[in-house]
């Protein structure tokens, strides 16, 4: 702020060129959940990679490159029981393919950018940045990147901070689960759910996928969980909206809908 | 700090296959007019993420549906959910829920469970 307030008036003048900085650190500050829930998770994986076998430099890196929490955790299972690397690399590519439905559903929201801004930002796409991102930035809108940049970077930055500070101690630090911290990321994601959650349609795709993820949950096959209880319910409601459509532009195949014109 | 070649070669591999999933759509896509059916379908893609992450974390404890009082997550869930639909508010949902969590453990309940 300091080093601009030669620029203020400028700065009034030209409203959208200026204030990068701000829009960053507005983006920052949306990021403060997903930092609360992230900091107990990279403190915990960087204790679990040291048991199970890595360096701390080896653990670190493996933050700073990867950035997915659940497909490190499991890296790290892997490792200890002796995996090969291939079998690392393709239980990792299983279990993040849910990443492709996030990257495809953000189009919306970030299609104007250039393709080496979108390179750099889709680096950032996690569970969390991704549901905070589409629970914050209107959907069919341009979302202006320093917002977003801020938001992943701010949540990167505290994901391999505290999985450093992990893997450096080698063992846990103080006794989060009393203060509920573990809490923190499931109940983000009921908000985030509860403001997605705009119209019937969209209550029963909640209602569908959130059975089946926990159906999915229960058996061998959880690593499919939100791939295939996603793409399951998304269907559901897309054939249910466009169902109803017909029926209100009076196409034949459905009962006349009353209140329709 | 020692770095083993063999777990570098795993991690940039892990790498590959995670960055690839989050680019590939939004680089191949960007540039292309969607079918209306594409965009129908990606609308309800959100809705239906959130759900899928959410009700696990709640419903499911140690592999194993967990719909019992014992359940910290699923007490909490519910006042969590109740603030969320008042205010619209992330951070007020978080503490609410995390304080929610704090007293039902300081209470004895879900002992050693709940993670």
């Amino acid at each position: 702020m300091g080093s601009e307030a030669g620029s203020m008036m400028a700065r009034g003048r030209k409203r959208n060129t200026s204030g990068s900085l701000v829009r960053f650190v507005r983006g920052a500050r949306l990021a403060v959940p997903v930092v609360v829930g992230y900091v107990p998770i990279g403190l915990a994986y960087g204790v679990i990679a040291r048991h199970s076998g890595l360096s701390p430099a080896e653990a670190t890196l493996m933050s700073v490159l990867v950035f997915a929490g659940s497909a490190q955790f499991i890296a790290c299972g892997l490792v200890s029981s002796g995996a090969t690397a291939v079998g690392v690399v393709s239980t990792t590519l299983l279990v993040n393919l849910r990443h492709m439905l996030f990257s495809m559903s953000l189009l919306s929201r970030l299609r104007h950018l250039s393709r080496p801004v979108l390179a750099v930002l889709s680096f950032g796409i996690t569970d969390e940045t991704f549901g905070v991102a589409v629970g914050r930035f209107p959907a069919d809108e341009p979302a202006d990147w320093r917002e977003v940049a801020g938001l992943n970077f701010v949540s990167y930055a505290a994901w391999v901070a505290s999985s450093f500070v992990g893997a450096a101690l080698g063992s846990t630090v103080g006794d989060g689960a009393r203060l509920g911290i573990d809490f923190a990321l499931p109940a983000m994601f009921i908000c985030l759910l509860v403001m997605q959650v705009s119209s019937r349609v969209a209550l029963l795709v909640a209602v569908v996928a959130g059975a089946l993820a926990v159906a999915v949950a229960a058996t061998p096959l959880r690593a499919w969980a939100t791939v295939v209880a996603t793409i399951v319910a998304a269907s559901v409601g897309a054939a249910l909206d466009r169902h109803r459509a017909e029926r209100r532009d009076g196409h034949p195949g459905g009962p006349a809908e009353r209140r329709g014109s | 700090m020692s770095v083993r070649a063999a777990i570098i070669a795993m991690v940039v591999g892990m790498f590959a296959v995670t960055y690839l999933s989050r680019a590939v759509p939004l680089l191949a896509l960007s540039r292309k007019q969607m079918p209306a059916w594409l965009r129908t379908w990606l609308s309800y893609v959100a809705v239906a993420v959130l759900a899928s992450l959410a009700a696990p974390s709640v419903l499911v404890a140690d592999g194993k549906l967990a719909l019992h009082s014992g359940n910290v997550y699923l007490m909490a869930s519910v006042p969590t959910l109740i603030v969320a639909a008042r205010t619209r508010s992330l951070l007020l949902s978080v503490v609410v829920g995390m304080l929610c969590v704090m007293i039902l453990r300081a209470l004895g309940i879900g002992a050693g469970a709940g993670c």
